[in-house]
């Protein structure tokens, strides 16, 4: 692998294990409040679900 | 201008669907945060789904399909994910500004909450475009980094995101936190005209804007039509992510303010 390269494969993951790391984060903590929501929230157990 | 709802609109009162009437109607009927769920609840799928499916056209075609630069040969693929990160950096910032005002002017709670979760986001891509962007200098330039306009004057932007991040939740009480930080986005906002014209106003070693106008461009369109899909790939992927960040922190005012409630009723029992 040329320098070239090895700078754009490092580039490249940087971008998308950023993203990634972004997005299971959020989809993580997004999920966590939803189950947090379904035990506390009235609404939800009377069989509305959290949006 | 109306009053605004009680910031306790988007905690304790999910159900109440009812707008304020007159001027900044149209802006509190999404204050309502059952409604903002139920709204964006159908939005995020198609966002998430455009997002990856731009995406899975842009990087391979950037990566593998389009041709090496005559002059920089492979790296200039760097520049498909450079340049995304640069233009939302920017274009994110300037989000980060608009919805400070509607937080301070009509103290929209939904815009508080918003900014508070753009905020890392924003942080996020400058630091990846400033990485991407030496990952690509030292090849090209022979140096990681230079003190030039640009380059420093988006290391300042960097540091406002950051600031903002660190100041929203810095305070007990989130609404001073909220207010301090627009208050920084705005001033902070001076920055962007800065790093969009520093390549004009000073000699820099960061090349001039490449793409001013769309109909006359100078880049080749095997070089432009990738970076677009990229750019717009990007974007979803960003818009995705913190609307998603921002309806979590709904759910989450949410569950404090029945876990407040719960301990009141606690308290009146004993």
């Amino acid at each position: 692998m040329t320098v070239h390269w090895a700078h754009v494969t490092a580039s490249y993951a940087l971008v998308l294990g950023g993203f990634l790391a972004l997005g299971l984060g959020t989809a993580l903590r997004h999920a966590a409040a939803k189950r947090k929501l379904l035990v506390l929230d009235p609404r939800t157990r009377r069989g509305k679900s959290v949006p | 201008m109306d009053t605004a709802p009680p910031n306790t609109a988007a905690a304790a009162a999910p159900g109440r669907d009812r707008a304020p009437a007159g001027r900044g109607a149209s802006l509190h009927r999404f204050a309502n945060p059952g409604r903002f769920l139920r709204l964006t609840g159908r939005i995020q799928p198609w966002l998430v789904g455009s997002a990856l499916l731009v995406l899975a056209i842009g990087l391979p075609w950037a990566l593998v399909f389009s041709p090496p630069d005559w002059q920089q040969g492979e790296t200039v693929r760097i520049l498909y994910i450079h340049v995304p990160m640069a233009w939302l950096a920017m274009g994110g910032y300037a989000g980060l500004a608009i919805g400070s005002a509607i937080a301070l002017v009509w103290r929209h709670p939904l815009a508080d909450l918003a900014c508070r979760e753009l905020s890392p986001v924003g942080a996020m891509v400058t630091a990846l475009c400033l990485a991407t962007g030496s990952l690509w200098g030292k090849p090209m330039w022979g140096t990681w980094w230079v003190w030039d306009a640009r380059l420093t004057s988006v290391l300042v932007l960097f540091f406002l995101w950051l600031g903002h991040a660190a100041l929203v939740r810095a305070f007990d009480d989130p609404e001073r936190g909220a207010r301090m930080g627009a208050i920084l986005a705005l001033i902070g906002a001076v920055n962007l005209p800065i790093v969009k014209y520093s390549v004009d106003w000073w000699n820099t070693l960061h090349q001039p804007a490449s793409l001013t106008r769309l109909n006359a461009p100078a880049l080749h369109v095997d070089i432009l039509y990738p970076l677009l899909v990229c750019a717009l790939g990007f974007t979803l992927a960003f818009a995705a992510v913190v609307l998603a960040r921002t309806r979590a922190a709904v759910m989450e005012r949410r569950i404090r303010a029945l876990q407040m409630a719960a301990a009141r009723r606690a308290d009146t029992r004993e």
